[in-house]
């Protein structure tokens, strides 16, 4: 475990870094949301990659992750929802899972969605973002799930069997919602309470509830690492992708733009390589 | 040392006045289980200054609804046997001392 690199983001910067951490022959987990939930994945041709010209985004996402599997890299979908720093060693948690490495890499992307009004002033007081933590707190009573990923059906269903009263609210109806499951359309949303959750307002009428799990791609690194440096959204780096946490690095979208593949792939190979060196020093 | 609470320990401490620090939590939450070495960690550092302790809100949920705990982990700290003050997720240790220490004097 104090030798493994864990790696968060299933994207360019993601996967070179696992690529360039592998070379080095470190142990190497990279977690991340499923590939087609990353804005790449919607990209219909990529042409400015140099080597690999009239890609789709989708195909691209596919060849890296190929070539890191094929170096060896573990590669788990989930999302995570926490992660800290103690004694030397790094955690991240995803729904009741724990992971542990030596050194973070973070890559998750730029979550571009901005929060809603309410969100982070009611966040804990009935505004989650882990169904798996916080849905038996709310057996038999009201809940809202604000679907922004592919797989946040699933996690309405979760809540929906373990007895929480479930309505999902989402741009479009998601296919794979299960029966039973109260579906509201909605573009604009704002959460409502004084001391906890009271209800959301969707489109502009109010929806009583007790909880609201707002599920999105990735968190956001300043939320998900307390003590993370950022400047205007963007995680502050050195030029060997170092952030000011000790053994945590970040690469790609997150640390600003321009948002290409070829600066991604490029800061993860420097935050692979010096997260694989870090290691290193660390162990004498 | 943490002390693992039921209804009726935590009450009992809670009327002793001390400074308590507890840790609600479940073993079906990661957050929780990641957080578990620091407030573990605390108990030890605390210990003779500060009672520090955990509830599983799945055996106690009468407390869990008590507090009005809608996340975990979230760890609240009594003196006087009154709530003074809360804090909701994973946190480095750092945040837990600076309140312990505050109240300590």
């Amino acid at each position: 475990m104090e030798q493994r690199i864990i790696v968060l983001g299933t994207g360019p910067a993601g996967l070179a870094a696992a690529i360039a951490a592998r070379s080095r022959n470190k142990e190497v987990l990279v977690i991340g949301a499923a590939g087609q939930d990353s804005p790449l994945a919607r990209a219909e041709r990529v042409d400015n990659y140099p080597g690999l010209p009239g890609l789709t985004g989708m195909e691209l996402l596919h060849v890296m992750e190929e070539h890191a599997r094929s170096m060896g890299a573990q590669i788990v979908t989930a999302r995570v929802n926490a992660a800290m720093g103690w004694g030397g060693m790094v955690s991240l948690t995803a729904g009741s899972d724990v992971y542990q490495g030596g050194a973070l890499i973070l890559a998750p992307g730029v979550v571009r969605a901005a929060k809603f009004p309410g969100e982070e002033r009611l966040l804990g007081r009935g505004v989650s973002y882990c169904a798996t933590c916080d849905g038996m707190l709310y057996r038999n009573r009201r809940v809202m799930v604000v679907g922004r990923t592919a797989d946040a059906p699933q996690e309405a269903a979760f809540l929906r069997s373990i007895g929480c009263q479930v309505s999902y609210v989402s741009a479009q109806r998601p296919e794979q919602l299960a029966d039973g499951i109260n579906y509201i359309p909605a573009s604009r949303l704002e959460v409502l309470g004084e001391q906890t959750v009271s209800g959301l307002l969707i489109n502009g009428v109010e929806h009583p509830c007790d909880g609201v799990f707002i599920l999105r791609r990735a968190v956001a690194p300043a939320d998900l690492l307390p003590g993370l440096k950022v400047t205007d959204g963007c995680v502050d780096v050195d030029r060997g992708m170092a952030t000011n946490i000790e053994g945590v690095f970040a690469a790609g979208d997150c640390t600003g733009t321009p948002y290409q593949v070829a600066k991604a792939v490029g800061e993860g190979l420097v935050a692979g390589e010096h997260a694989a060196e870090y290691l290193d020093t660390k162990v004498k | 040392m943490t002390v693992h609470f039921n209804k009726e320990g935590f009450d009992k401490a809670l009327a002793g006045g001390q400074l308590i620090m507890v840790d609600f939590w479940a073993d079906w939450c990661g957050p929780c289980k990641m957080l578990s070495p620091v407030i573990e960690g605390l108990g030890d550092e605390y210990e003779g200054k500060a009672i520090v302790g955990k509830i599983n809100v799945d055996d106690e949920q009468e407390l869990a609804i008590r507090y009005g705990v809608m996340s975990i982990p979230t760890v609240i700290f009594f003196k006087d046997g009154q709530e003074v003050a809360r804090k909701v997720g994973v946190m480095p240790a750092g945040e837990f001392t600076a309140v312990l220490d505050n109240y300590l004097g």
